[in-house]
């Protein structure tokens, strides 16, 4: 099993109900791991949330995990992104302090980034940008220097590319070992 | 047909053949116990504390494989039956508990008596729910049954509020749900056999699974087919009877030299039903050392958590083991005796007085008694020397290692089988749940309680010796209790067995006495401080290097 240290991304289609956040989420804390990163919301089925951990660990961490959140009730499907081609997003707001005088030199970087202003003040700017994840940390290295006065990132979001999808996907408890 | 909700738990309990529960009432589950007595049906078993209950559920399934049912009010009967159902959690026991709490318009307005109980038990539970609506509460409590018994068993708890017990609406009878079971692959199967065929010396570890899937005549058929030695868990104590002939005895942390010795030689090991906890796999890195490990479980989780293994079958052991058993080979006697005569097979080592008084009262106990322990020296000087030849009816706190476990699980497991049982206590343990002796009187248990009474914590204080240089921080009781006369208190026969006594003669007094009265005897059994549970690996230690006595530390 590889030991080294890498970021995964696990998808699971789970049950849409108050509660299965925490069932989950204390499956993680318990073994002392740290969720890196967590997005759930609705799915097109209103039964289903969809939920995307980022768990930074080894194979082992990763393994135990899946396994043992594929055992909870409300969990219906899971898998992890890493074994697949798949489409990463995460949405970025950041306020940064913009007077006058460095407002285009942001706009340049923005133009780079395909960033966009969504709110401009006398001093200040809010800045949206969508991207994979490593577009989004190397764009807040660049526009760190003006100051940010506040950030919120979403989170992954992930897809597989092409036909595939988590819930035409096998249970997990069928891939033993 | 229109129904309350309280009447339409007891008769989805009906449809699950639930006949006894085990409980305590109050406030918020008044209409349950309304409900209760107006149908008459089910017997409760009223114990003195909401933990009694738990285990007493749990001793009950263990010995019906069965699901435990517990009843416990909101707030404080609901937060005492917490350690009962981690002990059924950690040992994978099929139980339903069963709390009221306050009414949806009470719901998070820190109530009388009111505590998010499914909050709490979240961690040490397969699942639970809150029944918030009385449309609910039959699928509910049928899916709750389902989830305890399908699987790697365990417990769930329902959390029924208060309006929805009272709430009417439409009941229809229903089946009990199939169990969801698993699909043996046959390819793992046909590597499983390559592998067992391929090895000289097999060695069977029977875990836990093994009862809960109640495959005993599979897992002595593959002994036998193989003429391969088997040693067990704790949890799997008497899968294989401890009289069969290829019964190495208990592996572990206790366990026997001939057991730790057939590890060491084994080139493959079949490891049924068992999770190679801490108190068996010791060492977990170690404990293969470049053995074959095939690995059965219901559980996925399980493969290579503990220790990596060559090849994991997800399947029930029965399941397994009728699957491979036709494509096996014998071994051909050579290792089976070198494995018997590498130990002994019984192998005491050394002698405490608790091995004369166990064996006395397994000689005088019927061999369908079941034995329940409690956790310490006595647990595992039980495990050791108890001979238990016949499957399912043995109850210990394995996983949890619960204090105070005992007296609780005996009484279930007496309404479970409906014979005399005998719980062997240590005067530590007793002293947590000794409450319980009340209801074992009132409900008529026959019940030898075997107290190892040696004044000290001994186990915890074994562990002083041998790591703390003998400084006994708190672990010596000094109580003045007279044991004889607290039973008598209670209504039951209290008899001493002294140092000097002959333990038989006043066993047999109390086995004639519990089995003539249908009563609880307690028997202050009067042992020293200074016995030790030997052999002993220690933590992290590896099978090498187990002591077989005290000086060798």
């Amino acid at each position: 099993m590889d030991s080294e240290t890498k970021k995964y991304t696990i998808s699971a289609l789970v049950a849409n109900k108050s509660g299965v956040l925490t069932r989950i989420s204390g499956l993680f804390s318990r073994r002392g791991y740290n969720i890196e990163s967590l997005t759930v919301c609705a799915t097109e089925d209103p039964d289903l949330s969809r939920m995307t951990v980022i768990l930074i660990g080894d194979e082992y961490m990763l393994y135990q995990m899946i396994r043992q959140m594929d055992k909870l009730e409300d969990v219906k499907k899971i898998g992890c992104a890493n074994e697949l081609d798949c489409v990463y997003r995460e949405l970025l707001l950041a306020k940064v302090a913009a007077t006058s005088d460095v407002r285009s030199q942001i706009t340049l970087i923005n133009e780079v980034y395909k960033a966009k202003v969504v709110d401009l003040s006398i001093d200040t700017m809010i800045l949206e940008l969508t991207g994979d994840p490593e577009k989004l940390d190397a764009y807040l290295k660049v526009i760190e220097p003006f100051g940010i006065l506040e950030m919120q990132r979403t989170g992954v979001t992930v897809l597989a590319r092409g036909r595939h999808t988590l819930k035409d996907r096998d249970c997990y408890g069928d891939h033993v070992n | 047909m229109k129904m309350k909700g309280a009447d339409i738990l007891i008769n989805c309990l009906l449809e699950q053949g639930v006949d006894t529960i085990f409980g305590y009432p109050g406030g918020t589950v008044l209409d349950i116990y309304d409900a209760l007595y107006r149908n008459g049906k089910i017997h409760h078993i009223l114990t003195a504390h909401e933990q009694g209950a738990a285990h007493a559920a749990d001793g009950y399934a263990r010995v019906t494989g069965k699901v435990g049912v517990c009843f416990a009010t909101s707030g404080p009967g609901a937060t005492n039956l917490v350690t009962g159902i981690a002990t059924a959690y950690m040992d994978s026991i099929p139980l339903v508990a069963i709390t009221g709490n306050v009414g949806l318009n009470m719901l998070g307005r820190d109530s009388f008596q009111e505590v998010d109980i499914a909050g709490i038990t979240m961690p040490i539970t397969k699942h639970n729910f809150i029944v918030k609506d009385v449309n609910e509460l039959a699928d509910t409590i049928r899916k709750a049954f389902n989830i305890a018994s399908s699987g790697r068993k365990g417990p769930v708890l329902i959390d029924i509020l208060k309006n929805v017990q009272i709430a009417e609406c439409d009941y229809q009878p229903a089946k009990p749900l199939p169990p969801k079971t698993i699909a043996v692959d046959e390819k793992r199967i046909a590597q499983a056999a390559q592998a067992v065929n391929e090895s000289k010396k097999p060695l069977i570890i029977a875990g836990g699974g093994v009862v809960a899937s109640r495959a005993f005549t599979q897992l002595k058929a593959l002994s036998e087919k193989l003429d391969a030695p088997v040693t067990y868990t704790l949890m799997g104590k008497g899968a294989l009877p401890d009289n069969d002939e290829r019964n190495l005895g208990m592996l572990g942390m206790h366990g026997t030299v001939a057991a730790a010795r057939a590890l060491i030689a084994s080139d493959c090991i079949i490891a049924l039903g068992t999770r190679f906890s801490d108190r068996v796999a010791l060492n977990r890195e170690l404990f293969a050392n470049g053995k074959k490990v095939i690995h059965v479980d219901v559980d996925n989780a399980e493969f290579n958590k503990n220790v990596a293994v060559t090849l994991a079958v997800l399947a029930d052991a029965k399941a397994f083991i009728d699957a491979i058993l036709p494509k096996l080979e014998n071994k051909g006697g050579e290792w089976i005796k070198e494995a018997k005569e590498a130990g002994g097979k019984k192998d005491a080592i050394v002698n405490v007085r608790a091995y004369d008084i166990l064996k006395a009262a397994s000689e005088l106990a019927p061999d369908d008694s079941p034995l329940i322990t409690d956790v310490g020296q006595h647990q595992m000087w039980a495990a050791q020397q108890y001979p238990m030849n016949k499957p399912a009816l043995f109850c210990s706190s394995g996983g949890l290692g619960t204090m105070g476990y005992g007296m609780g699980a005996a009484i279930g497991a007496a309404f479970g089988t409906g014979k005399l049982c005998v719980l062997v206590t240590g005067d530590g343990c007793f002293n947590m749940n000794m409450n319980e002796l009340s209801t074992a009187v009132t409900e008529g248990v026959p019940l030898v309680i075997l107290l190892m009474n040696n004044g000290v914590l001994g186990m915890v204080r074994q562990w002083q010796k041998i790591f703390y240089q003998h400084r006994f921080s708190q672990t010596t009781l000094n109580k003045k209790t007279d044991y004889v006369k607290f039973a008598e208190s209670f209504g039951a026969k209290g008899i001493v067995i002294d140092k000097d006594d002959d333990a038989k003669a006043k066993l047999k007094e109390a086995f004639d006495y519990a089995k003539k009265n249908c009563e609880p005897v307690l028997v202050d059994c009067r042992i020293s401080c200074d016995d030790n549970v030997l052999p002993m690996i220690k933590p992290g230690a590896t099978y090498e290097t187990q002591l077989r006595k005290m000086e060798d530390n």
